[in-house]
């Protein structure tokens, strides 16, 4: 393909969702995109930059966006950051009146591994009252995350065979997790870059293995935004490669910890 | 005590017994192999492995009589088990971990299964992301 027609699908898939594509993605456009160059029935990469010129093409030039997000997820990725949400939950709920809801977020919660990982933690700690809102920009994960359904390799990465018999079920060759799993979580269709306040605020959010695929300043302004629908003692999980550092001063790592940030007023307040 | 370090790898089927041990040998296990059940348990006596990569379908004894006369040998502790078998049943799992299975692979298996079963045995440290 040629590098116009390479930069005009990197500028619109940037703009839609943050993420970044180089020149050395073309091989992924090329696997990724060709599906959809054969559904559509165009001959190249080239005639499809030219399509999604027209800004008629809105699903077209979703369904590219949605195809070029890389949707890999484990349960209880790192292990770390749940070893963690397992000590602070009971403190958090000691810190609040009775009867408060525990609001966590999955931001870009991909095929929902993360938010029913959190969702067995709470179960285990006996935390009922609680709800899990798992959100991703592709229409399909957030399909796949509110069945709560896994093929048996997915059920087996990071996953205990002990949860795995307690809190899943088999269906033919796939596991769906249990009703108090799903009565816990909610998942529904979001673009990180989008107007979050209608969302109230949330205990815990997760937003893991996905700001690096943006620049600095779309890291920035997601982490800005996240931090907003924070509570004041709440804490934010990052990846194991990304970090706030240089791009917003309102969170802060906790000392000691991977990956746990919390608003910064709240670590000067406790420094 | 067991040898931190042995596992022993259970399994019928040469093929399977290579693949498992090139994956444990990257981590630093040491591998023993046995190809039934009754050789395991020759294989325990013999010296106590830390871990045992258990097969369930095999000739002379299956995997779940070894697990049985294993655990009634040496009580619920040493050696840890894990099944690694085709056999994916709700029901077999169930079955396998009341007996004493501490850990269970469906096949087909890849290293990043194998990998991580071995962090929530402990017997590994979580790989930094
Ligand atoms: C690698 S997965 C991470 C899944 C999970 N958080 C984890 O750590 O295992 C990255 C996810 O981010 C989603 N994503 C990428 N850009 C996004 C955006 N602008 N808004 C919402 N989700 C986005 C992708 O669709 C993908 O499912």
């Amino acid at each position: 393909m040629n590098a116009e027609g390479f930069a005009s699908i990197a500028a619109l898939v940037k703009a839609r969702s943050g993420i970044v594509l180089t020149p050395d993605k073309e091989y992924m456009l090329e696997t990724r995109l060709t599906p959809i160059l054969k559904a559509e029935k165009i001959a190249d990469l080239d005639g499809l930059a030219l399509r999604l010129r027209d800004p008629r093409a809105e699903s077209l030039a979703r369904a590219v966006t949605e195809a070029l997000t890389t949707n890999e997820s484990s349960f209880f990725r790192d292990g770390k950051p749940f070893d963690h949400l397992r000590r602070i939950v009971p403190k958090m709920l000691a810190a609040r009146p009775a009867g408060h809801k525990l609001r966590v977020w999955s931001a870009a919660c991909s095929t929902g591994q993360e938010a029913y990982s959190v969702a067995m933690v709470l179960s285990e700690l006996g935390v009922r009252h609680a709800e899990i809102f798992g959100t991703d920009l592709s229409r399909d994960v957030v399909e796949r995350a509110r069945e709560g359904v896994f093929t048996q390799f997915e059920v087996q990465r990071g996953l205990p065979v002990q949860m795995m018999v307690k809190y899943f079920r088999q269906e033919a060759a796939r596991w769906r997790a249990v009703p108090e799993l799903r009565a816990m979580t909610r998942f529904e269709e979001r673009n990180l870059l989008s107007d979050h306040r209608m969302l109230g605020r949330f205990d815990i959010v997760f937003c893991r293995n996905v700001l690096i695929y943006f620049d600095p300043p779309t890291k920035g302004r997601v982490l800005n935004a996240l931090a907003a629908q924070l509570a004041g003692d709440g804490v934010m999980y990052l990846g194991g490669a990304e970090t706030v550092l240089g791009l917003t001063d309102r969170l802060g790592a906790l000392p000691g910890e991977r990956g746990v940030y919390a608003p910064a007023a709240l670590r000067a307040g406790a420094a | 005590m067991s040898d931190p370090n042995t596992v022993l790898c259970v399994d019928d089927s040469r093929v399977v017994r290579k693949a498992a041990r090139r994956i444990l040998e990257r981590h630093g296990f040491s591998v023993r192999e046995a190809e039934n059940g009754l050789a395991a348990l020759e294989a325990c006596r013999a010296e106590m492995p830390r871990l045992v990569m258990l097969d369930w379908n095999m000739p002379v004894m299956d995997g779940m009589e070894f697990l049985v006369a294993l655990r009634a040998e040496f009580g619920p502790r040493e050696p840890l088990v894990m099944l690694c078998t085709t056999e994916s049943e709700f029901d077999r799992i169930v079955l396998a971990l009341g007996n004493g299975a501490n850990e269970y692979i469906m096949k087909p298996f890849d290293d990043g299964i194998v990998t991580g079963k071995l962090v929530q045995l402990g017997l590994l440290e979580e790989a930094e992301p």
